[in-house]
């Protein structure tokens, strides 16, 4: 079976500064594949890179058979369609309700005047409404997205993604500003949605725990370097503490096996 | 050094820095005084004179009064300049900011020009720019409403581009990774994103215009400074005094009406 994602040999370096060394990695249809590792080891830049919102300065990418780094800006953008995105922050317009942040997501299908002018179908409209009833949404529909709660917030970050129909979502640190509570929540809802529409995951996470008990794979990055791929079940303390460096350990990973 | 050693260095050095400064502002207060062979002590005694003056000269009387009509035709003439002067401005400077912001990366030569000429016209005084205009337009309307224009228009293009680069960039990294094009992400996440901070931008400006122009109008020969500029030259006091007691109501008015507004639309 090929992949969906294949990333070979891929750098990136910020001035001369090298955020990601010579990463490959291939991913495939449906997988959930948590990516790891400390703050500022390259995990964001990573998914980026995937989407090009970072151009890489060497490598290649390659989505649904597409070499992405060689495709034009009406191309990407076809590519980008086809790609999720959920962020640490949300990235909601805060002053608009909650059902025009979701049809965002469908800006990417339409001419510059149909997206200009906002026309949404009524089957768009159809979609953001079961989506936001899937996500527990529904009585937040005409709320201002300031007014939500964190968790609230990213639900309708999912849902926006969601609406593009994807067939791979990046999630950068979904997680990392919300609760145990609304975390889990999150979670929850990101390991359905794989486990019943088939997208594929590609998640950044700082906690090993949560990377453990959700993804089918944990890729490790340690200083834009790849250090451990493969399932959790054979992540064990060692290569969590050479991944996160030595004595938090403890702190990261309690339930894993010596 | 350890312990309370490390902590009481920490307000030994910070009162040190303190009575450095206030040495250094003592020093320079004094020494432009002398510079500008300035008596301090003569110029703080003359203070209550002036009130004394005032009281004794500057006040409306009955002959003021009768002027006041034509003052308020004046002042009109100003605030409408002003207010002309700083729509358009923020109008331009709106598509300025948004062809030159970093976050909507229109184009990076756009980012460069925009920004310089921003620079260019908020950094010369909105007095010099009138001096310009007055060269090559006159003592006219046009004039005070081009100085006014320029001023406001470099002001709010970097104001602008500030907002912009510091509130929308969210969003629009959500829709641009969404596949949107340049136009919509625009429209729907830079656009509903900043509005308000731009309006609340737009109405400090018309303050500051409306306070500016009455100085532009003592260079250009129009609107309530030249009237001012009359009154005062005449040696008729009564009716300068109501002319700035007129400025100073509106002003005041005007900040409130702004300040009210600032609180619904944020």
């Amino acid at each position: 079976m090929s992949h969906l994602l294949e990333i070979h040999n891929l750098s990136k370096d910020y001035r001369g500064v090298p955020a990601l060394i010579d990463v490959s990695l291939n991913v495939k249809k449906g997988e959930f594949v948590a990516v790891i590792g400390r703050s500022g080891a390259g995990k964001s830049t990573l998914l980026r890179c995937i989407n090009r919102m970072v151009e890489p300065s060497s490598g290649r990418v390659e989505f649904e058979g597409h070499d992405v780094l060689a495709l034009g800006r009406r191309a990407l953008r076809s590519v980008r369609t086809r790609v999720g995105m959920i962020f640490q922050h949300y990235n909601l317009v805060p002053r608009l309700t909650v059902a025009e942040n979701v049809l965002h997501g469908r800006l990417g299908f339409k001419s510059s005047w149909a997206g200009l002018l906002g026309l949404y179908s009524i089957s768009e409209k159809r979609r953001a409404w079961d989506l936001l009833v899937q996500l527990g949404l529904e009585a937040q529909v005409h709320q201002r997205c300031d007014l939500l709660s964190g968790g609230q917030k990213q639900r309708v970050g999912i849902a926006r993604a969601l609406i593009q129909d994807p067939r791979l979502i990046l999630c950068d640190e979904p997680i990392a500003s919300l609760d145990p509570g609304s975390a889990k929540v999150i979670m929850d809802h990101l390991r359905r949605i794989a486990d019943e529409s088939g997208i594929t995951i590609v998640i950044n996470l700082h906690q090993v725990d949560v990377a453990a008990q959700y993804a089918d794979r944990i890729v490790g990055i340690r200083a834009g370097r790849v250090e451990y791929d493969g399932s959790p079940k054979k992540l064990n303390k060692k290569t969590v503490s050479h991944i996160y460096g030595t004595d938090s350990q403890d702190m990261l990973v309690g339930g894993l096996e010596e | 050094m350890t312990g309370v050693g490390a902590v009481h260095k920490i307000y030994r050095q910070r009162q040190l820095w303190g009575g450095v400064g206030l040495v250094l502002v003592v020093i320079v207060t004094v020494g432009s005084a002398l510079i500008a062979q300035f008596d301090l002590v003569e110029g703080f005694a003359a203070f209550p004179k002036a009130l004394v003056w005032m009281g004794t000269n500057f006040v409306p009387d009955a002959r003021a009064w009768a002027n006041l009509p034509k003052i308020l035709l004046r002042l009109g003439e100003t605030v409408v300049v002003s207010v002309m002067a700083t729509t358009a401005a923020a109008a331009v400077s709106f598509v300025l900011a948004i062809l030159g912001s970093r976050t909507t990366r229109f184009h990076p030569g756009a980012t460069v020009v925009i920004r310089a000429l921003a620079s260019l016209g908020r950094n010369i005084p909105v007095v010099a720019w009138a001096m310009i205009f007055l060269l090559a337009f006159g003592q006219t309307f046009l004039t005070g409403f081009l100085a006014l224009f320029i001023e406001s228009l470099g002001f709010l293009t970097r104001s602008y581009l500030e907002t912009i680069d510091e509130t929308a960039s969210g969003p629009v990294e959500a829709l641009r990774a969404a596949g949107t094009p340049w136009a919509p992400v625009v429209v729907h996440a830079v656009v509903p994103s900043v509005l308000p901070s731009l309006a609340s931008w737009m109405l400090f400006m018309l303050e500051t215009n409306i306070r500016s122009a009455t100085l532009v109008g003592l260079l250009t020969g129009t609107g309530i400074g030249f009237l001012f500029d009359l009154y005062y030259k005449s040696l008729n006091y009564p009716s300068a005094a109501l002319t700035t007691l007129a400025i100073v109501v509106v002003v005041l008015a005007l900040e409130a009406a702004s300040t009210l507004l600032r609180k619904v639309i944020l």
